[in-house]
């Protein structure tokens, strides 16, 4: 490495910009070479920023596929600067992005920091242009580029997600949720993430998914509550009466003391909190909202329990009053189509309950039961109710009576094994990430420490007569 | 009112009279079923009779010629005792009523009220007296202790018991006496305090029948199953009338408890020779039953509970329903089965029902209704609920009005669950590693800043 910046220093008259693009040129063949790169890149950027030589057009004497890494570090000093004019963005995007299909993950997998970063400033670009759309397909890209392996979470996942969401591309983003992720490195992307793969879901209508992953908000370790854990929540309620239509007002015990006691009676929704823009403010935001939120600590959140509560009873027409009564918190935090699905679907729940009861059933009877306005809507409700899969049914039409069948389903065709098969796989593939997450932990220098210092206190017997004696404290 | 000798003569004057008089309302206002008090009050004794006479009292409603006859017997009554207190009360109710040879006869309060005052005192001398010799005597043993002499020593010992006995006494002497006076929470503390000074098994048991008389009357039934639990905890075996009292106590506060299997049972096992020793609180045909076997001998007493049972075994609900319907309104003047009525109604006509369907496939419900006697969409709605409790694995068909038993097919519901768990195991085994592995970070992100 050293020899090539001495040869640009030396060379003397050229610029370094063209030194810069001449190594680049050069050293990007082999992984050695590229380490060179690499430092010589770290090096160079401060002149970089200043050298008013580079320009966009610059880029085009780089191939972005074999000179991805000095490719993207020009990229990044060109288009991280302030705001710029509309006709430059676009152009900017349009060059991000074709770098982005095109680059070598090798290459941009040594800076991912930066790659990481120029991928945010393109998101944010592209936010900017109000054309989302343009940006889902090249951050998908990115995603998958930069990704170490399919279990780990990158810093991209929640922004290539925010991205599908202003463009209701939700097909787009249930492919990266469809990943099992295992290890996570920032919380804050984390939380990120699984707020609005939630909501994705929640647009496909695939209820279960969104629960779990709502759920992984809601439960996730924190010391004190965080504005997504709280939007979070508000969402996961309502998400667990239409798929399990059942409510209760305590939180599961895995989660965390501090989510346990606030979650219940604090919100912030009359600050206007708009999640997907203050994304990019919650570093700022976070940081008042810990000094802050005992001024606020005024039942907010109450509207979503009790329209829980509400749903336990079964009574429709106290469910809808309540409604009513809190629907402009809902519109305020953009949860009103939720609430309203929450309602139809207590309908469908009283539904099936009548099945359990009865082998047939007049449509007019059904109707009087459910609390709908006549046999006409129930006819409808029943309809859809069998094509969603949800019950077993035959409608006369004749006499307008239901006959309510058993679940046909007999576990015996090849298709089902095939089903129970990877049900299995999956359940020993998880096992053995267990096994393997246990063996790891218990070489960790710092869990080791740990568990020395405090054999002092407690008194483990046998159990931890392995842990040497150098990490006792 | 006739007076009728036989003991269970005024149940089946009113079967005959109030066969088909069903009162479905909950008031308790007994029309056109006259309930003889005498009888009635006859099976009673002592204080609990007086109580019953002024609850019947109380309960009667508009019906003037009863109550004024239960108010009768009460005074007669308590003017056997001497409890001037609800002699009062007794006489406010009474207002003037029931003529001159029922007004308030304050000369004889007053000479009551005089005799209780003496009678305290004494008692109150003799137990202080008690006291002083029994420290006389701690102070000689002590004193003989030192001297070492033995034998006298001995003859000590048994002065202490002496003593001890004598306050024991005293102590229940008073307590019997706040219990005429109807001061009962003196009355129990009296009979508790009895208790340091039991020497033998008898005392202790003697003790806590007192205590279970006066908890019953005071209501306070938690005490009465701790006292119950105390005497049957002796070693001695009891006498079968004690043990069979006692079962008789437990049995009540378990009603009052509403836990009416318990109760119950307990009442089952009052023993048919019980017969009428232990009226001071119960008579023996108020013992319920729910379902069992081995009642047959008490039903000698009571035919009408003995009709009732046949039918329910027999499945003729209808008429069992029926004599249940004219039975009530006398239980609801019951003191102890007042509050309960409705629920053991209840509970009994539910367990009908699922009797009835228990060994169909399938039911035609308008038979079924009529064996109930309701309407068909009622006997619906009661399956209804029946069916959401869990207790009937049926469904209904509306359309032909059948009820058919449905049976459960174990082995696709075991593919299910099997299906089921795994993927719970799935959602919650990746959750766990991800708040692990967020825990990792925050530990190692702490460690990096302290480092």
């Amino acid at each position: 490495g050293l020899c090539s910046s001495e040869i640009s220093i030396t060379i003397g008259g050229m610029s370094s910009t063209e030194n810069l693009i001449t190594s680049i040129q050069g050293l990007s063949a082999s992984s050695g070479d590229l380490s060179a790169l690499h430092r010589i890149l770290k090096g160079a950027e401060e002149t970089l920023h200043a050298d008013s030589d580079l320009q966009l057009s610059t880029l085009e004497q780089l191939d972005p596929s074999k000179h991805s890494l000095g490719y993207l570090y020009l990229l990044d000093v060109l288009t991280c600067g302030g705001p710029m004019s509309k006709e430059k963005a676009s152009e900017v995007v349009l060059l991000i992005a074709r770098f982005i299909t095109s680059c070598d993950a090798d290459q941009i997998r040594l800076a991912s920091d930066k790659f990481v970063s120029l991928c945010k400033g393109f998101k944010d670009r592209v936010l900017e242009l109000e054309d989302p759309l343009r940006g889902v397909a090249p951050l998908l890209t990115a995603v998958r580029k930069v990704q170490v392996s399919t279990k780990r979470l990158t810093a991209l996942h929640p922004d290539c997600l925010q991205l599908c969401l202003q463009a209701k591309c939700y097909k787009a983003g249930f492919s990266i949720l469809s990943d099992d992720i295992l290890e996570v490195d920032q919380p804050r992307d984390f939380y990120l993430y699984c707020y609005y793969g939630g909501m994705i879901c929640i647009g496909q209508k695939k209820f279960q998914k969104a629960l779990e992953l709502l759920y992984n908000v809601v439960t996730a370790p924190m010391h004190s509550v965080n504005a997504i854990a709280l939007e979070a929540y508000k969402k996961y309620v309502l998400v667990t009466l239409i798929h399990s239509g059942q409510f209760s007002v305590s939180l599961p015990k895995c989660a965390s003391t501090a989510a346990q006691r606030h979650l219940k009676t604090w919100s912030i929704s009359h600050l206007q909190f708009n999640p997907m823009i203050s994304a990019a403010l919650y570093p700022i935001l976070a940081r008042s909202l810990y000094v802050a939120y005992n001024f606020y600590r005024s039942p907010f959140s109450q509207p979503y329990t009790e329209v829980g509560n509400c749903y336990n009873e079964g009574k429709i027409s106290e469910l809808q009053a309540v409604v009513v009564a809190h629907s402009s918190d809902f519109e305020k935090d953009n949860n009103l189509g939720l609430v309203k699905q929450a309602v139809s679907s207590l309908y469908k729940r009283n539904i099936l309950r009548l099945t359990q009861k009865y082998l047939t059933l007049s449509l007019q009877d059904i109707a009087n039961m459910v609390q709908l306005a006549n046999a006409k809507e129930a006819e409808m409700h029943v309809l859809q109710m069998i094509q969603d899969g949800q019950i077993h049914a035959l409608i006369n039409q004749k006499d307008g009576m239901v006959r309510f069948l058993e679940d046909p389903e007999q576990y015996k065709t090849s298709e089902m094994i095939e089903v129970m098969d990877s049900v299995i796989q999956r359940t020993i593939g998880l096992s053995k990430n267990l096994i393997a997450m246990d063996e790891s932990l218990s070489c960790d220098p710092l869990y080791l420490g740990k568990v020395g210092r405090e054999r002092q206190r407690y008194d483990f017997g046998e159990d931890f007569d392995t842990v040497p004696q150098k990490f006792s404290m | 009112m006739e007076r009728d000798e036989e003991s269970s003569g005024p149940m089946m004057e009113m079967c005959t009279n109030g066969g088909g008089e069903e009162t479905s309302n909950r008031r308790p206002i007994i029309s056109g079923e006259p309930l003889d008090i005498e009888a009635y009050a006859s099976l009673y004794k002592g204080r609990t009779k007086i109580m019953r006479l002024l609850f019947i009292a109380s309960h009667c409603g508009g019906n003037q010629t009863m109550q004024l006859e239960a108010l009768r017997m009460a005074y007669d009554e308590i003017k056997k005792g001497e409890n001037t207190q609800l002699f009062r009360d007794v006489v406010n109710r009474i207002n003037g009523r029931l003529g001159d040879k029922y007004k308030m006869d304050s000369a004889w309060c007053e000479s009551v009220d005089r005799r209780a005052e003496q009678k305290k005192g004494r008692l109150e001398n003799e137990l202080s007296s008690y006291r002083v010799m029994k420290y006389v005597v701690l102070f000689m043993c002590c004193l003989v202790c030192l001297h070492r002499s033995f034998l006298v020593n001995h003859y000590l010992d048994n002065e202490t018991n002496l003593i001890k006995e004598s306050i024991r006494m005293g102590h229940n002497d008073f307590g019997d006496f706040y219990y005429a006076c109807g001061l009962l929470s003196d009355a129990f503390k009296n009979y508790v305090r009895t208790r340091d000074y039991c020497t033998t098994a008898k005392h202790i048991i003697h003790m806590c029948m007192n205590a279970i008389l006066v908890s019953i009357e005071m209501g306070q039934f938690t005490h009465v199953s701790s006292y119950v639990n105390k005497a049957e905890q002796n070693p001695e075996t009891l006498d079968p009338i004690v043990a069979a009292k006692l079962r008789c106590a437990s049995g009540l506060a378990h009603l009052e408890l509403k836990k009416y299997k318990l109760a119950a049972r307990k009442f089952l096992d009052v023993s048919p020779e019980l017969g009428n020793s232990y009226n001071e609180v119960i008579a023996p045909q108020d013992a319920k039953v729910i379902d069992n076997i081995n009642f047959r001998d008490f039903l000698e007493l009571v035919p009408e509970v003995r009709e009732l049972i046949n039918d329910f075994y027999s499945s003729r609900y209808a008429s069992c329903l029926e004599y249940l319907g004219s039975l009530r309104a006398n239980l609801l003047l019951d003191i102890h089965l007042h509050d309960h009525v409705d629920t053991l109604y209840d509970q009994i006509r539910k367990k009908a029902l699922i009797q009835y369907t228990l060994p169909f496939v399938s039911v035609d419900l308008s038979r079924m209704a009529d064996a109930f006697k309701t309407s068909v969409s009622g006997l619906e709605k009661e399956l209804e609920a029946l069916i959401t409790d869990n207790q009937i694995q049926a469904r209904i068909d509306s359309h032909n009005k059948i009820l058919y038993a449905r049976h459960a097919d174990q082995r696709n519901a075991t593919f299910q669950k099997v299906l089921q768990m795994g993927n719970e195991f799935d959602r919650d085994v990746r959750s766990m590693m991800l708040r692990a592995n967020l825990l990792k970070h925050e530990y190692h992100a702490r460690a990096g800043r302290n480092h």
